[in-house]
């Protein structure tokens, strides 16, 4: 390799440590992607300009497929279908991964250091549990399959048989490298991958991503050991390193361990609710009566959830929120960390939306606010502002930070039927009785409500 | 570069510090655009599947290269551009109201 060569993929590895530094402030984010993704380009050009590969146009298609799949996926997704999007590239990463490492497999044998064996097979097993678990976290999320945690029981078990087996062979393979070996640990790594996705609930899936997510990364610095390449090892290793403190970061904004939601549904039963209707009185109102009790409010929060998305509905609230501005009433959105699928899903879906930053305000900053609010619309949002998360200790949400909604004058739910939230678990705020509930699609009652508001 | 393992061992170990530290003031509203970010960064084993890809001659070898760049290409290059995608409309509400 010539040191021409070497300092690129220097420049590279630095590009991409800019880039994430760049990614983690609001004012340098974009740029900060753009250098990545120029670092990425740079490197993938350098050894079609120093080496003399082989199978050139035939390499050159294959990007081009990939490429535009990548670019059409990119384009055409909904931003509310940000995360199983995320969960896909992902798995398609882990999954080249894991060839290239098979590939690499194939020319080493007992004299072959170690070291280099045991990253190889490595990336192998983990690439695989990567590509597999991230599908069955895309078919969660795209509701190809429940999102409720899938047990059975002799789960564990076949968990722990496979992870064994795996060592077993995996120990092996290092001894004696043979592809088919490798081929067998690739099987039960997609094996292994399924069974540590399938007890997790639709409301973990997002930091379950995250997780692969660092799996992939030190997949990719792994390979990179083994082909001696620096930009590979730099940059798979500030992947894995700083999507697993993410991991940790996303874990603690919903008050939970990682351990906990990867294992806390085979560990107690089923942590989850019987996610049925309750018939426990509520106060219900119709849009008209909701439209007065805003517009001749002082000071209104808007909690939006993921509901909001779903319903497409996004548009419709900040008419209405500019409406109610216009009026005099003093009106912002209470953004709780997790709000949406992911954390910072919600800011995403808002700014698609063209809502002022100004009025996306943080859970912490806005917490205070809630005992001087005369009113509180909570819109297709349920487990963040759940008081259960503060009292009850079975409860699998306690101990999340929540919006303290309760603490308003008067809360009004709206929502599409008293079915529970993500976390499936009851909301005892609904049945209190400063809580007003308006039902119906998110859409339609929201027009509704500006219609109303509009007339008044 | 050198074969002894102990300076990728020093490359590997300071990168985790690295990795750490540039991420750890990030702002909750950014979570979803970073990990995106980091995703896409991560599919840069495009890199490797093509130094290995053009340097194998068995039919079977490079049938699966090639399908690791397709999929490898897929992570990449989607994955950037949709973090582009999602940071745009972060941008874009300063410019308007």
């Amino acid at each position: 390799m010539s040191r021409g060569t070497e300092l690129t993929y220097l420049l590279c590895a630095v590009g991409f440590i800019l880039a994430l530094k760049g990614l983690s402030g609001p004012r340098t984010a974009r740029v900060g992607n753009l250098v990545g993704a120029g670092a990425a380009v740079l490197a993938v050009a350098v050894p079609f300009l120093t080496l003399d590969l082989d199978h050139v146009p035939l390499m050159l298609a294959a990007i081009a497929i990939g490429s535009a799949g990548g670019v059409v996926g990119a384009q055409r997704v909904q931003m509310t279908q940000m995360p199983q999007m995320v969960a896909l590239f992902n798995g398609v990463g882990g999954g080249a991964a894991a060839l290239v490492a098979l590939l690499e497999l194939q020319h080493m044998d007992a004299a072959t250091p170690w070291f280099d064996v045991t990253a190889t097979v490595f990336t192998v097993v983990v690439g695989s549990v990567s590509f597999s678990g991230s599908v069955v976290t895309f078919a969660k999320l795209q509701e190809l399959m429940t999102s409720r945690p899938v047990i059975f029981p002799g789960l564990p078990v076949l968990f722990g048989l496979g992870l064994l087996t795996t060592v077993v062979l995996a120990v092996a393979c290092v001894r004696d490298p043979a592809v088919l070996d490798g081929v067998l640990l690739a099987l039960l790594g997609l094996v292994l991958g399924v069974l540590l996705v399938l007890p997790v609930g639709g409301a973990d899936v997002p930091i379950v991503i995250s997780l692969l997510n660092a799996f992939t990364g030190l997949t990719v610095a792994a390979g990179g050991y083994v082909l001696a390449n620096v930009t590979l090892l730099v940059a798979g290793t500030l992947v894995g390193a700083s999507g697993t403190y993410l991991t940790l970061l996303m874990a603690s904004a919903m008050g939970r361990s990682v351990a906990n939601i990867l294992f806390g549904a085979l560990r107690g039963g089923s942590t989850l609710g019987a996610g049925e209707a309750s018939d426990r009185p509520v106060r219900s109102a119709g849009p008209e009566d909701v439209a007065i009790l805003l517009a001749y409010a002082q000071r209104v929060i808007i909690v939006p959830g993921y509901g909001l998305a779903v319903a497409q509905a996004q548009h419709t609230l900040r008419e209405l929120v500019d409406l109610l501005s216009e009026r005099g009433v003093t009106i912002d959105y209470a953004i709780h960390p997790v709000a949406g699928r992911m954390p910072g899903h919600m800011n995403v879906l808002l700014a698609e939306a063209q809502v002022p930053y100004e009025q996306l305000i943080e859970m912490e900053e806005i917490n205070g606010e809630f005992k001087h609010t005369d009113v509180v619309l909570v819109v297709g949002a349920n487990d963040v502002v759940n008081p259960a998360a503060r009292t009850t200790p079975s409860a699998p949400i306690y101990g999340m930070p929540i919006l303290d909604a309760d603490q308003a004058r008067q809360v009004v739910f709206m929502k599409r039927s008293m079915r529970p939230g993500f976390a499936g678990i009851e909301n005892e705020l609904l049945f209190d009785p400063r809580t007003t509930l308006l039902f119906g699609d998110a859409k339609e009652t929201l027009g509704k409500l500006l219609g109303a508001v509009k007339a008044l | 570069m050198t074969d002894d393992p102990i300076v990728w061992l020093t490359i590997f170990v300071l990168s985790v510090f690295v990795g750490i530290e540039v991420i750890s003031k990030v702002s909750s509203t950014l979570h979803t655009p970073l990990m995106s970010g980091a995703n896409a960064i991560h599919g840069v084993i495009l890199l490797g599947a093509v130094i290995v890809t053009g340097t194998t001659d068995s039919t079977i070898a490079v049938a699966v290269g090639l399908v690791a760049i397709v999929l490898a290409s897929v992570n990449m290059v989607g994955g950037f551009v949709v973090t582009d995608r999602m940071l745009q409309m972060f941008t874009r509400k300063r410019a308007p109201k």
